[in-house]
C-alpha cells in the first residue's frame, strides 16, 4: 500500500525528540489531471502517536498539510529503548502504523 | 453482515465515508474558508494575540507546496495548537492535540496557495484562545488548482 513512515526518536534532555516522515500524496482535491478532471481529495485526516502503547499526541489534518507530511514533537520522560508508534488514517479509510525505538 | 454494515462498507470502499477515529474529524472547521469560519467551526472563543505563543515560519516560501512551520508555548494548560492559513482555499491546515506526556510544541510542513498570514492558535483546556501570526510570502503557490 503506502511506503513505511520514517520515524526517528532520539533522547534529548529528559525526553525524546520524535521526527516522523510519512509517505502520502495529500491531494487537496483542487488539482486537475491532464484531461481536465479534478483529482479527488485524498489526505490523512487523523494521526496519533504513542509511547509504549499510551497515546501521547493526536492530530487532525486537512488538505493543507504538505505531501509526504513531516512532523516533529517532543515526548517527555522517554528513555532509550522505549517504543514510539505513529498511526494515521486517511479519508479513504486507509490506515498505517509504524514503530521505532527511542535511541 | 447486516444490510447497513454492508452499505457502509460499500460507501467506505467508494471513499465516501469519513474515517472513524479518536474524536470526530472537525469537518465544520476544516471546511472553513476564513479565519472566522474556522473559529466558529471549532467552537472556540475569539483568539487573542499573545507573545506567549512562539510561531516560526519562513519570511519567504519559495515552494508553497512545502512550507515548514513550528509553534510552541510555555503556557500551562494548552491542549491544542491549530495552524490556519488565512488565504488558503480552506483555512485550517491542521490541529495538534497534546497530552501531558508531550511538550506543547510541534513542527510540521504545510501547503500555501499564495502569500498569506499564517496563524498558530493555542487553545487551553479551559477555553482560552491565544495566537501568534506571521505573514509568509509565497513565490510559487502549492495548493494546485
Amino acid at each position: 500500500m503506502s511506503d513505511p513512515m520514517r520515524i526517528r526518536a532520539q533522547t534529548q534532555g529528559g525526553g525524546a525528540v520524535v521526527r516522523v516522515l510519512m509517505s502520502h500524496e495529500m491531494e487537496t482535491g483542487l488539482r486537475k489531471d491532464a484531461a481536465g478532471k479534478t483529482i479527488p481529495a485524498w489526505h490523512i485526516t487523523e494521526v496519533s502517536a504513542a509511547l509504549n502503547g499510551k497515546t501521547v499526541l493526536t492530530a487532525q489534518w486537512g488538505t493543507a498539510i504538505a505531501k509526504n507530511p513531516f512532523t516533529e514533537f517532543v515526548v517527555k520522560g522517554a528513555k532509550a529503548g522505549d517504543k514510539i508508534s505513529v498511526s494515521w488514517v486517511d479519508n479513504h479509510g486507509d490506515r498505517r502504523t509504524d514503530e521505532a525505538t527511542v535511541a | 453482515m447486516t444490510r447497513s454494515a454492508a452499505v457502509a462498507a460499500l460507501l467506505a470502499g467508494a471513499g465516501l465515508l469519513p474515517a472513524h477515529a479518536q474524536s470526530a474529524w472537525a469537518k465544520a472547521a476544516f471546511d472553513g474558508k476564513s479565519i472566522d469560519d474556522v473559529i466558529k467551526g471549532l467552537g472556540i472563543a475569539k483568539p487573542v494575540e499573545s507573545t506567549d505563543v512562539t510561531f516560526t515560519a519562513p519570511d519567504i516560501a519559495e515552494n508553497g507546496a512545502v512550507v515548514p512551520i513550528s509553534a510552541s508555548t510555555a503556557l500551562p494548560g494548552v491542549k491544542r495548537i491549530a495552524f490556519l492559513v488565512e488565504k488558503n482555499p480552506t483555512t485550517l491546515a491542521g490541529i495538534f492535540e497534546f497530552t501531558d506526556a508531550v511538550e506543547t510544541s510541534v513542527k510540521t510542513r504545510i501547503k500555501m496557495g499564495q502569500t498569506s498570514n499564517v496563524l498558530a492558535v493555542a487553545i487551553t483546556g479551559d477555553g482560552k484562545v491565544l495566537y501568534a501570526q506571521k505573514e509568509v510570502k509565497v513565490t510559487l503557490g502549492g495548493c494546485g488548482g
